[in-house]
């Protein structure tokens, strides 16, 4: 292969040497040195001479090698330090936008889990105060059989003589003593309650009574007594009947007696306004 | 011979002090670092051409690593540094992938 290099010198010198000697003669004229190529020109490049060239090319090659690893090192360091202000700026803008929206979805999550928990806990709630309200609405109504303390009245009626009035304004006394459940008899008082009839033939919704008459009441058992008992108060219109009546407090009153309510034909639940 | 020894001890010097480039010239230093190879396969061509001359060598060197470097500090300057980098970069390296062919055609004649 160095002898194709060496061709044109060669040809041009016929019987000339392959060798360096052989060249120089020729191309001495036109430059300083042998004029070489290819893999000669390498071998020669390689033996260390302190030719300017070589120690030239040696000086901007160490610079070279410096530099590459240089770069090398501050390459492989900072992958940030080393960006132009521009794509700096572009980074930035790009972090803190994916900052904001990772941030907003973040708070749109806790929002949603917080609404999900109160939604639960206010369910919850909602769910016990219907159970109370049940609860509550049952007893007032007669649906549900009540315990609790209150006073047991027994009004005696020898003679018949006790008016229904007389009833109803002992039921009166009662309620606002506070009495929560009433039952007289065997019958449930209720909201609709009505006591109809004539003296000794007393009608509970439409039910005949007979005497004696046995009030079951829920309630204060201190309040209701001394509400009955009160001068002119009701056991004063059952004396003035012609009757007479005696009030004892019972720590456990068990008012069993039930009424079945007619579901409301009419009357729907106005709409619960939503606040 | 000595341009080997002199690359080897480039390396070996980079790899010992462990500079830290100055933040000025660190948009510049691969740009000039591909120039300066654009500038060393260029001198290798020319030397199996046989027409290697340490001046040519020198000035091509010294001129490419200042030029690509200026044309960088340019286009930094305009606000199109990263472009007109990549620009010159992609230029270097299309010469010295046709230097490097040269080369090879002149070693393995293929």
């Amino acid at each position: 292969m160095a002898d194709d290099e060496r061709r044109d010198p060669v040809v041009a010198q016929p019987g000339g040497t392959p060798d360096d000697a052989g060249a120089p003669a020729r191309d001495e004229a036109a430059t300083p040195r042998a004029r070489l190529t290819g893999w000669s020109a390498l071998a020669s490049a390689l033996h260390p001479r302190a030719t300017r060239a070589q120690l030239l090319a040696g000086v901007l090659c160490a610079v070279l090698g410096f530099a590459v690893v240089v770069q090398m090192r501050q390459a492989g360091d900072s992958s940030l330090s080393d960006l132009r202000t521009d794509e700096l700026v572009r980074l930035l803008d790009e972090t803190s936008a994916r900052a904001d929206q990772l941030s907003r979805e973040a708070t749109d999550l806790q929002a949603e889990r917080d609404q999900l928990e109160s939604g639960s806990t206010s369910r919850q709630a909602a769910l016990d105060a219907a159970r109370r309200n049940a609860a509550m609405q049952g007893i007032l109504s007669g649906r549900l059989p009540a315990v609790g303390p209150g006073v047991r009245v027994s009004l005696q009626d020898p003679n018949g003589s006790i008016r229904p009035v007389t009833m109803l304004n002992m039921l009166e006394e009662l309620r606002n003593a506070g009495a929560e459940a009433i039952q007289v008899g065997d019958r449930r008082v209720t909201a609709s309650s009505a006591f109809t009839g004539a003296p000794g033939a007393i009608q509970l919704d439409g039910e005949t009574l007979k005497a004696p008459y046995v009030w079951l009441v829920i309630g204060d058992p201190d309040t209701i007594q001394t509400a009955l008992e009160i001068p002119g108060g009701a056991l004063a219109y059952v004396r003035n009947d012609g009757g007479t009546g005696d009030v004892t407090k019972v720590q456990d009153v068990e008012i069993t007696a039930l009424r079945d309510l007619p579901e409301p034909k009419y009357a729907t639940p106005a709409p619960v306004p939503t606040s | 011979m000595i341009a080997i020894l002199g690359l080897a001890i480039g390396v070996v010097v980079g790899l010992l002090v462990q500079p830290t480039v100055p933040v000025e010239l660190q948009p510049y230093l691969p740009i000039a670092v591909v120039a300066a190879l654009d500038a060393l396969f260029g001198g290798l061509r020319a030397l199996l051409d046989g027409i290697f001359n340490d001046r040519v060598f020198l000035t091509s060197f010294l001129s490419n690593v200042v030029v690509a470097a200026f044309i960088v500090f340019l286009g930094d300057q305009l606000g199109v540094g990263t472009q007109l980098s990549t620009a010159v970069v992609v230029v270097l390296g299309i010469r010295i992938f046709s230097n490097a062919a040269s080369i090879r055609r002149h070693l393995f004649r293929a």
